[in-house]
């Protein structure tokens, strides 16, 4: 008998924790080439605007030590055309659709869910308050505490849909942010977006990305995202989605060892775009091994040991 | 598109700065076109993290030739690989070269190892149609005529054929005043592409470059290859799934 891989985020019921981070999914289309996206938990879109953004120019990637640094600038479809062209695939398949909102302004937030509310196939909505890499929004969205607090609070009002706030690594106190976004009703937090990092030519002295600085993930990062969510879990009671350099099954259960209630993709989707697959299936392994008869029995186990 | 694990059957240097892999890896091999590219992952570690594009160069039958130089850390280990390695290969990637029906003559203009997508389409097309081959670069040690016919080299320091660029070497000896039926295929460093664009946009010819961008997914999810669209309002082509190769027109380099 394999273990029962089910987890509950909010309102939202989960065939497994594993979910494929935004960003690194598209729209779910090139991705299900390779991968069978109905036995994933959750997939997430990438960030959609109000209207369609192109991003910054090339160079937008550059790998480093174990990791990448990224600064697409959130190029996306905008709202209208995500409905039109992109929903009808999703719909299609039996996967549970996270849709992931970024914006300018908070007017900008509530308008994005408004008109996407009424879609059945989307599920859940992650507020994306942490993109290191616009100028406008983003980061200094994730960085104070009552922008947080506000976003989360007038989204509450506009739907009943589970609602995640994904918040930026990138200030001194996180829990503080996922503490403000459960005040004000958001179901769980998503931890963490990438960290700010750059990377230099030696000969040419220039940045190697055009917007001279990116979001770091990978490999790198997940010491660093394992200790937030940690953080997070010691301090306030809402569920953690885990993210950051997740390459394995191992990564995952650490996660959720950590306090993680599921746990997102991301970097490994470009490298293995079956990563997921893979892990569900070395989840069910390992939980086989060591008689876990639940997987959410793994979240916050770190405790285990303190008690 | 899918993911396979090829065997290595031989790395061999074909100059001093460029190699030559030899991968079985049959279920690519049998539906990749000319132009199209893997994403390669050269190691089982996160030494490098990702994977690295290289243009298909020939294919024999079950067999993928991918032509390289080292570098950077990924080709390096590329260049160490041994008779019976696995290399984990994701493709077939992209968008092939267009031969317009009518068209009599093709000229391959080659930077460096911008050589590397020309072997297969040489292979697929010189029965049917005339193929002139240019290759350029540094010196004699950075150009090779692998796959190639009709070639003639140009290189800076005048150490193989003409001292000068590839451009220079082939729009001397061009004097068509008919091009419609002649097709120019071009593959190189920046510079190079832009002096080839100036050039065929001033002859009216037509011209497909297959062009490179750092990425990491190399199918369309991570948005990490943009290339600015010409007509338009500054929006981009993903080098990955829209190219790697253009129409000379339609891109701004």
């Amino acid at each position: 008998m394999n273990a029962d891989l089910r987890v509950k985020i909010g309102k939202l019921e989960l065939k497994n924790p594993v979910i494929l981070a935004s960003g690194t999914v598209g729209y779910g289309n090139e991705i299900s080439e390779f991968t069978d996206l109905c036995k994933i938990g959750a997939i997430v879109t990438k960030s959609i605007s109000l209207k369609s953004r192109k991003g910054n120019p090339p160079q937008r990637i550059v790998e480093t030590a174990s990791g990448m640094l990224n600064a697409i600038g959130l190029a996306n479809i905008g709202v209208d055309e995500f409905i039109k062209n992109k929903i009808p695939f999703l719909q299609r398949l039996d996967s549970t659709v996270i849709c992931n909102i970024a914006a300018s302004s908070i007017e900008e937030y509530e308008q994005c869910v408004r008109i996407l509310d009424p879609e059945e196939t989307i599920k859940a909505f992650e507020i994306n308050v942490s993109c290191p890499n616009v100028k406008d929004g983003g980061l200094s969205f994730g960085n104070d505490l009552n922008y947080v607090r506000q976003i989360t609070n007038k989204l509450r009002g506009v739907t009943s849909k589970t609602l995640i706030i994904k918040l930026s690594p990138n200030n001194s106190d996180i829990k503080n942010f996922a503490q403000a976004a459960k005040d004000e009703g958001a179901d769980a937090v998503s931890a963490i977006n990438t960290l700010v990092g750059t990377s230099f030519d030696i000969y040419s002295h220039m940045p190697k990305i055009k917007n001279i600085t990116g979001g770091l993930s990978g490999p790198a990062i997940k010491p660093i995202a394992l200790a937030k969510v940690l953080e997070i879990s010691r301090s306030v009671d809402i569920p953690i989605l885990g993210i950051g350099g997740i390459s394995n099954w191992k990564d995952a259960v650490e996660f959720m060892i950590c306090g993680a209630s599921a746990f997102q993709l991301g970097t490994i989707n470009f490298i293995n775009p079956n990563a997921g697959m893979e892990i569900i299936d070395g989840l069910i392994q390992y939980c086989n091994q060591c008689k876990i008869s639940n997987i959410s029995d793994l979240t916050k186990s770190y405790l285990l040991n303190e008690n | 598109m899918i993911i396979e694990k090829g065997k290595v059957l031989s790395v061999r240097e074909l100059t001093p700065n460029i190699f030559l892999i030899e991968v079985s890896s049959p279920k690519i091999a049998r539906t990749i076109r000319p132009g199209q590219f893997c994403n390669i992952k050269v190691s089982e570690t996160s030494y490098p993290l990702l994977r690295r594009p290289f243009s298909v160069c020939n294919i024999q039958d079950d067999i993928i030739y991918f032509m390289f130089d080292v570098h950077g850390e990924g080709t390096k280990i590329l260049s160490h690989k041994r008779n019976g390695d696995i290399l984990d290969i994701l493709g077939p990637l992209g968008n092939g070269f267009t031969i317009p029906s009518g068209i009599r003559r093709l000229i391959i203009l080659a930077g460096g190892l911008g050589s590397a997508p020309f072997p297969y389409l040489t292979k697929q097309y010189q029965d049917r149609l005339e193929i002139s081959s240019f290759v350029g670069g540094r010196s004699k040690d950075y150009v090779t005529d692998f796959g190639l016919v009709n070639v003639k080299f140009a290189t800076d320091d005048g150490s193989k054929g003409f001292k000068g660029t590839v451009l220079q070497l082939f729009s001397n000896s061009f004097n068509d005043n008919s091009p419609n039926d002649i097709k120019i295929l071009a593959c190189g460093p920046t510079p190079m592409l832009r002096a080839v664009k100036q050039f065929c946009e001033g002859k009216n010819l037509d011209c497909d470059i297959s062009t490179e961008s750092a990425m990491a997914c190399g199918f369309g999810i991570c948005q990490g290859c943009p290339i600015e669209k010409k007509n338009d309002d500054g929006s981009y082509f993903l080098v990955c799934k829209d190219g790697p190769v253009f129409n000379i027109r339609d891109v701004k380099i």
